[in-house]
């Protein structure tokens, strides 16, 4: 997941709250929880970065925390949250 | 979901996840358990234009999705402007509906229409236990509504089914209707509201019953929607799929055809009245700032529940079905699994009334006309 190029669905509206930020898919109405106010950083940032792990270096992301961002990234991609730059799943 | 985001809930949320606007209280039935007692319009109703400021006030908090509901939400003249305002500023509608005012033209109008999910309800699978508690004609009304959606293309829409003593028996028949018209199957918790409060102990699952849908949403409710409908049944085991917190004030809320601004939709009653979008600071401020919400978003006692080795699971269910049975609201809900509620309800002399009634004068609720 880190060298993908990764964009917000172009369905998906971003709502901050206190906790991070309430993300909603109006395709597939599903609502995720970003449960961190530095993941809601890197999510809204990810179109500027050729790849995830540009992206978590240029938002100051700790490399230990990668791995957490990794696997929170994929759940995204696989609730279609978050798509490839290039349309891809 | 995790423990601390559930605290994260708890604690409220800038503006609401699940949001329930009644848009009028009129209505072309008299269901036994209608929540809000519907059935006669209130003349002081929001106008077209009320309702549309307050849409803009939600667009603004980024409201992603309302819940439209009522009384029979079509009924009112400017049900199609008001949806496509909503959708139009990013607003996602879904809607509850009896289906009468689908007829094909509506049917080819709605399918069009994108951000829109429609909920049909319905209460049996065939027409005497259906209409028995939705009245008569209206098991008929919603296949015809079902047939002309599916017809002009709408694609999948929802079938909404309380559960109560009499269709428990027919989940798996639910649930194949369903998927002969490609549709959702979404099944809820009957609770004693609106005109709930009167046929709720008569119609309510048995504490057998209880288990029986706890077990069969445990094997076949992946694909069922239920909201925040069962958590009250994890307290048999294995947590079941769903919101499994009570989310009123938190994540929940109603807006009633007149504006007031409620904790549920289940809570019409002064004492869960947290304001009114016409006042200064609309919605908005009543959301963000209501005593009854502020106080909502506090730690809640357990009471009576605390020594309960299943609380964390149950919370204590739901806070509605405990108020409108005479319960205290921090004990067991009443139909808690271990048999808890039913002992505290033999001890109620008397329950809230419900703070507003619009039933049609001679609509005798169906269930109590048919004995
Ligand atoms: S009071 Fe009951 S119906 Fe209302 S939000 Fe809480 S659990 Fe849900
Ligand atoms: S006693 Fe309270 S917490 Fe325990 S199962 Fe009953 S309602 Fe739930």
């Amino acid at each position: 997941m880190l060298d993908r190029a990764l964009r917000l669905h172009p369905q998906v509206a971003v709502r901050p709250e206190p906790f991070g930020a309430l993300a909603y898919h109006y395709g597939n109405r599903r609502l995720v929880f970003l449960k961190h106010p530095d993941m809601v950083r890197v999510v809204r940032s990810l179109d500027e970065h050729d790849t995830v792990a540009d992206t978590l270096t240029a938002c100051g992301i700790d490399q230990a925390r990668w791995p957490s961002f990794d696997r929170a990234l994929t759940d995204l991609v696989e609730s279609e949250v978050l798509v490839g730059t290039d349309g891809a799943p | 979901m995790s423990t601390s985001l559930v605290e994260q809930l708890h604690g409220g949320l800038d503006a609401p996840i699940c949001l329930t606007w009644e848009l009028t209280y009129a209505c072309n039935l008299s269901c036994v358990h209608c929540l809000s007692s519907s059935g006669r319009r209130d003349p002081r109703e929001l106008s077209t234009d009320e309702a549309v400021a307050v849409l803009d006030e939600l667009r603004d908090l980024q409201v992603f999705y309302i819940n439209i509901g009522g009384g029979e939400p079509m009924i009112r003249r400017d049900f199609f402007p008001i949806v496509d305002h909503a959708i139009a500023n990013g607003i996602g509608v879904k809607f509850s509906t009896n289906g009468a005012f689908i007829d094909d033209e509506a049917a080819r109008r709605l399918a069009a229409m994108d951000y829109l999910d429609i909920q049909i309800s319905l209460d049996g699978t065939d027409a005497p236990t259906n209409d028995a508690v939705r009245g008569d004609g209206s098991y008929d009304t919603a296949r015809r509504a079902m047939d002309r959606l599916a017809g002009a293309g709408f694609g999948p829409f929802k079938i909404s089914v309380v559960v109560t003593r009499h269709n428990v028996d027919q989940l798996d028949e639910f649930q194949a209707l369903a998927d002969s018209y490609g549709a959702q199957l979404r099944v809820t918790r009957l609770r004693p509201s609106g005109r709930g409060a009167d046929s709720w102990h008569e119609l309510h699952p048995t504490n057998a019953q209880q288990r029986q849908i706890y077990q069969w949403l445990l094997a076949k409710g992946d694909r069922v929607l239920t909201g925040d409908s069962f958590f009250h049944l994890n307290a048999l085991g294995e947590p079941l799929p769903g919101l499994n917190m009570c989310g009123a004030g938190r994540v929940v809320c109603l807006i009633d055809p007149i504006g007031d601004v409620y904790a549920c939709p289940f809570v019409i009653h002064d004492q869960f009245r947290a304001g009114s979008v016409r006042e200064p600071g609309g919605f908005t401020a009543v959301w963000r700032e209501s005593e009854l919400f502020r106080s909502l978003r506090e730690p809640q006692s357990a009471g009576a529940c605390a020594s309960c080795g299943s609380y964390d699971a149950c919370q204590g269910g739901c806070m509605a079905a405990k108020f409108f049975t005479g319960l205290p609201l921090d004990g067991p809900d009443p139909e808690c699994v271990g048999g808890e509620g039913e002992l505290a309800l033999a001890g109620v002399t008397s329950a809230p009334r419900p703070a507003m009634d619009h039933t049609r004068p001679g609509a005798a609720p169906v269930l109590f006309r048919r004995k």
